[in-house]
């Protein structure tokens, strides 16, 4: 067995809640990551309801899982599935729901363990909730993104998270604020960004604005980040990825987005006077 | 408190769905993270009460003790207005007796 790629970075990215944009972030990460250079594998650890090869439209693709790599059943080039427009990133797609029934944290260090040799970015999709599906894919990582949305749900299941990640020895836990909306922050009818990492005490990777380009990607399978689109979102994502890397980009003000005599006024109401 | 809050509180209108949101969160979270129910907290004021009675004089009623928390950090913090203090706990106890 090859030696571990030393400067491998093992990214678990997690919420604690569903819905609130894991696979999302990992399918475009993972898109804008490769397009950088840098040769990146996608991990599906959400067995139970597994989905990232929907959103990077690889699901035709798949002939062999992390399951069958686990058994011995083929080898692990086998599994992996490569992108046809961004060869630089990989998919390894997550196995049956009966695996769950079988898979330890050893298991997921093994497989991870492989993807170290030949990976710079290993980027662990984790499964929603705080259970066996997600003490596994935690027992693999050596980093964390925590990814929230501005909601009460949200945040709280955040907290969470980022609780049993700090007990485990995750380090650093960045946060992504997911679906934010700036006219609603502009009229106090959403948490700010600054309540949000006041709350969690994480430092900010990045937010990523609301966008309908994200659904319309995700029905056709082509990730935002692949089709250089400038959406808000898929700009977002690409600073998220440059800032992994070590880039100092700027975070986007969501106060500073609308430059109109009324959004003046709803900034002025926002003043914090006590 | 934002200046649309003040504005709300004088027009005595709801304050924003935002600070609501904010204090349910901070409220929430010290208790998740301190893993204290409200019925535990309750009956630790209420211990904690009864020991400050004994050496000053305090309105039961009156003694609030929560968490609050700031940077990951949880805080118990009672707050127990004095009504006075009394000289020999000792004897208070016996009279109580």
């Amino acid at each position: 067995m090859c030696p571990v790629a030393p400067n491998t970075r093992t990214i678990l990215i997690c919420s604690g809640k569903g819905g609130v944009g894991k696979t999302t972030l990992t399918a475009n990460l993972g898109i804008a990551l490769a397009s950088q250079g840098v040769s990146t594998v996608v991990l599906d650890a959400d067995f139970g309801l597994r989905n990232l090869d929907l959103l990077l439209g690889l699901e035709n693709r798949i002939v062999y899982t992390a399951q069958e790599v686990l058994e011995g059943n083929c080898r692990l080039d086998q599994a992996l599935v490569k992108h046809k427009q961004q060869p630089n990133l990989s998919l390894l797609p997550a196995g049956n729901p009966r695996m769950l029934e079988w898979l330890k944290p050893n298991d997921m260090q093994k497989i991870v363990g492989m993807l170290q040799d030949q990976f710079d970015y290993v980027l662990i999709d984790c499964p929603a909730g705080v259970e066996d599906g997600f003490k596994n894919a935690v027992s693999a990582s050596k980093e964390a993104i925590v990814i929230t949305t501005p909601e009460v749900s949200a945040v709280r299941d955040a907290d969470r998270v980022i609780g049993l990640l700090n007990t485990n020895g995750i380090k650093p836990v960045q946060l992504v604020l997911n679906r934010v909306r700036p006219k609603m922050i502009e009229s106090q009818e959403m948490l700010s960004v600054d309540d949000v990492t006041d709350i969690l005490a994480l430092p900010l990777l990045g937010l990523v604005l609301e966008d309908e380009q994200v659904i319309i990607s995700t029905n056709r399978g082509e990730p935002l980040t692949l089709s250089g689109t400038k959406s808000p979102a898929a700009r977002c994502y690409s600073n998220i990825a440059k800032r992994l890397q070590g880039e100092n980009i700027p975070l986007i003000d969501p106060a500073k987005e609308g430059g109109g005599l009324r959004d003046r006024f709803l900034r002025l109401m926002q003043t914090k006077i006590i | 408190m934002t200046l649309r809050d003040l504005i709300n509180k004088l027009l005595g209108r709801q304050q924003s769905s935002a600070s609501t949101a904010r204090e349910r969160l901070q409220l929430v979270l010290a208790h998740d993270r301190s893993d204290l129910s409200p019925e535990l907290l309750d009956q630790m004021r209420k211990e904690i009460l009864e020991v400050v009675a004994k050496y000053v004089e305090i309105d039961m009623e009156e003694g609030a003790v929560s968490l609050e928390t700031e940077d990951r950090m949880t805080a118990l913090v009672a707050n127990l207005p004095i009504k006075r203090s009394l000289k020999n706990p000792d004897e208070t106890n016996q009279k109580a007796s």
